[in-house]
């Protein structure tokens, strides 16, 4: 079998999910016998090519966020999102019940350790973050999600080795299956 | 390298850090580098979306800040509700709080030295970026990736296997632990020890050929110096989990000694600048200009008096030899001060597993609402990290105010990538192995951009560049 190509991204997440795809420990090498690993915030890829399985890590909370998962959907063809803050929004969607004005002037304005001798950021060329975070299959399709804050190891292992293998995962036979 | 026009080098994104980042190189007329920016590309808002919360909620929520370091924020976070409740942890609970945290301290260290750092040393800053990284070095040097990959477990093994779960645990709760350590599980940790030590020598030896080798590079590799800050102990002994502030000046004296992290008010202060979401804190007796301080490894070791353990101080004795006594300021020298905390965390480990008072089942205190405000302060593996909580009398969030270690090292970070960015890009000949140089001075601070963004948020697009005395040297717009 042709050797496959996987990636790893992080939108607005903890990394928490990634650390979890590191908790699979020496299985790692066990996946680097199945697939390159092109992208990811632990190797050197830069730009993401055409790959067949990405896994998402995180929501979608910005304008950058949302070319750059719109762009992982056209490369990838089968994208995974990993984590409950792809799936759900999860705590990084807490922001959602707050106008977005409010968020920042209580980090910038109203910090207790905040000198007020500065001032709020609000440059024009700043990127824009979005009012409203939203999970990934708000704006792209998704494959296949595993929940989970962060999913379990050996569960990401499961789901990779058998995609890898031209499987499709059975969730309901996995242990530890739970959001949160 | 994403766009190069011949003014302006991006590299994006940064790889091999904790996090979201982006630098930015500035040339001038002739290619060479005037400048460097160092951009954090997200925001999340947790000091807002918790008001109105309990505070009791609160070591749940937060560890969600940061994946890497989640333990530091669950132990701020308790020791914050503590302070509400009035209340101290039960003996075994702390215990087993502390040796969670060592856990973490050494899966991170090990996360950011094999898994981040070591291709570099090991396979060389030019070899081919497609396999630079931990596979790479398991092709290459199997033996070191494997023990790398399997020093990182043991640290998350230890809270795996006390409360079940690796990453964002819920045993740790105000008054200490809902979960005991068995003894089976305390005898395999034992078990584990001798390899950890082992594994964690391994890495010191191969950070400390790379210095010998490379002892140019490595004394003149963003070496600005800066004022610290760390946790000690009694008498200054060398503290992760639990103790008093101190201060030391870039001469290595003492500015302030066993301050209670509860005070930080008083000599903590951080300013919000209108071209960055990235807050400039600093040492607040000395102002913005004269007070940039550092936090983590490095700091750590540069303010302790002594490490606790036999085998971390004798290496803390050679740490200390490299500036003669006073504080080492090289960037690179990160790297040799992770290694031997991570060193001295296994060695607490041991003490503490060796402890029958470990398998007690004395592990929780219970409280209530007591007063309204709390404040709770350990040190993450990248530095100081302080939680304060204001609450009213029903015990809801009305303030949140979250002092990360990473935005810390805000300040100086950015100059750090200035420095190298002069010494190593010169912008008539960019090649690949240049760029990574840059990228790994930020890797020697480790940064965990997760943590610092909650609060900071997306990319600063104009940064002005501080001198040795917090002077604005330079300012960069992006166009
Ligand atoms: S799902 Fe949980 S672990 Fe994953 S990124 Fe979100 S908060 Fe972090």
């Amino acid at each position: 079998m042709q050797k496959k190509k996987l990636a790893t991204v992080w939108l607005g997440g903890c990394s928490g999910c990634h650390m979890s795809l590191l908790d699979i420990d020496e299985r790692i090498l066990e996946l680097a016998k199945l697939a390159d690993i092109v992208k990811c915030p632990v190797v050197d890829g830069k730009e993401l090519p055409e790959v067949d399985i990405t896994l998402v890590e995180g929501s979608v909370t910005s304008d950058e966020h949302l070319h750059e998962i719109k762009h992982i959907r056209k490369q990838s063809k089968i994208l995974v999102a990993l984590g409950d803050c792809a799936v759900t929004t999860n705590i990084t969607g807490m922001r959602n019940y707050f106008p977005l004005q409010e968020v920042f002037d209580t980090a910038y304005r109203n910090a207790v350790s905040n000198d007020h001798s500065g001032e709020v950021p609000n440059h024009p060329a700043l990127l824009r973050l979005h009012d409203k975070v939203v999970p990934l299959q708000e704006v792209v399709i998704v494959d296949f999600v595993i929940p989970g804050c962060p999913p379990n190891a050996d569960i990401i292992f499961y789901v990779l080795n058998e995609l890898l293998n031209d499987r499709q995962p059975n969730l309901a036979s996995v242990k530890k299956l739970k959001y949160g | 390298m994403d766009s190069t026009d011949n003014r302006k080098i991006l590299i994006s994104p940064v790889t091999r850090i904790e996090g979201h980042a982006k630098i930015t190189i500035q040339l001038d007329e002739a290619g060479k580098v005037t400048d460097a920016l160092f951009h954090v590309n997200e925001f999340r808002g947790f000091e807002k979306f918790c008001e109105g919360r309990m505070y009791t909620e609160m070591p749940v929520i937060t560890p969600r800040i940061c994946g890497i370091c989640p333990v530091s924020h669950t132990v701020s976070s308790v020791k914050a509700c503590e302070m509400i409740e009035g209340i101290e942890p039960a003996l075994t609970g702390d215990m087993l709080r502390r040796l969670i945290h060592l856990g973490q301290n050494i899966s991170s260290h090990a996360l950011s030295f094999f898994h981040l750092s070591a291709p570099d040393f090991l396979l060389g800053y030019d070899s081919d970026p497609a396999t630079r990284n931990i596979l790479g070095i398991a092709e290459k040097f199997p033996d070191i990736a494997l023990r790398g990959i399997r020093l990182r477990k043991f640290g998350q093994e230890i809270s795996e296997r006390i409360t079940g779960k690796k990453i964002h645990t819920s045993g740790i709760v105000p008054g200490g632990m809902t979960f005991p350590l068995t003894t089976a599980n305390r005898k395999a940790l034992l078990d584990w020890i001798p390899e950890a030590m082992e594994t964690a020598r391994m890495g010191i030896d191969i950070i400390k050929r790379f210095q010998d080798e490379h002892s140019e590079m490595v004394n003149s590799f963003a070496t600005s110096p800066t004022h610290y800050l760390g946790t000690v102990g009694a008498h200054g002994v060398h503290e992760i989990y639990d103790g008093k502030l101190r201060f030391v000046d870039m001469d290595g004296n003492i500015l302030q000694d066993q301050l209670d992290p509860a005070s930080y008010l008083e000599f903590i202060a951080e300013r919000s600048v209108n071209w960055s979401y990235l807050t400039y804190p600093y040492y607040k007796p000395l102002g913005i200009e004269n007070g940039i301080y550092r936090v983590g490894p490095l700091a750590r070791l540069n303010v302790a008096s002594r490490m606790k353990t036999p085998a971390a101080q004798k290496e803390f004795e050679r740490f200390r030899k490299i500036n003669d006594g006073k504080p080492v300021h090289g960037s690179f020298y990160f790297h040799y001060a992770r290694l031997i905390e991570a060193l001295a965390s296994v060695e607490e480990i041991h003490l503490l597993l060796q402890d029958n008072r470990i398998i007690s089942n004395n592990i929780r205190t219970h409280g209530h609402w007591n007063q309204s405000e709390g404040i709770g302060s350990s040190e993450a593996p990248r530095g100081t990290l302080f939680h304060h909580y204001i609450t009213d009398k029903t015990g809801k969030l009305q303030k949140v105010n979250l002092l990360i270690a990473t935005g810390q090292n805000n300040p100086s970070m950015n100059r750090s990538i200035t420095d190298v960015a002069k010494q190593y890009v010169d912008g008539n000949d960019i090649k690949e192995g240049m760029l990574n140089r840059v990228e790994s001075v930020i890797r020697c601070y480790d940064p965990c951009l997760s943590c610092s963004t909650h609060a900071m948020g997306q990319m600063p697009m104009k940064i002005e560049v501080l001198d040795v005395s917090g002077k604005i040297v330079s300012e960069l717009v992006r166009s």
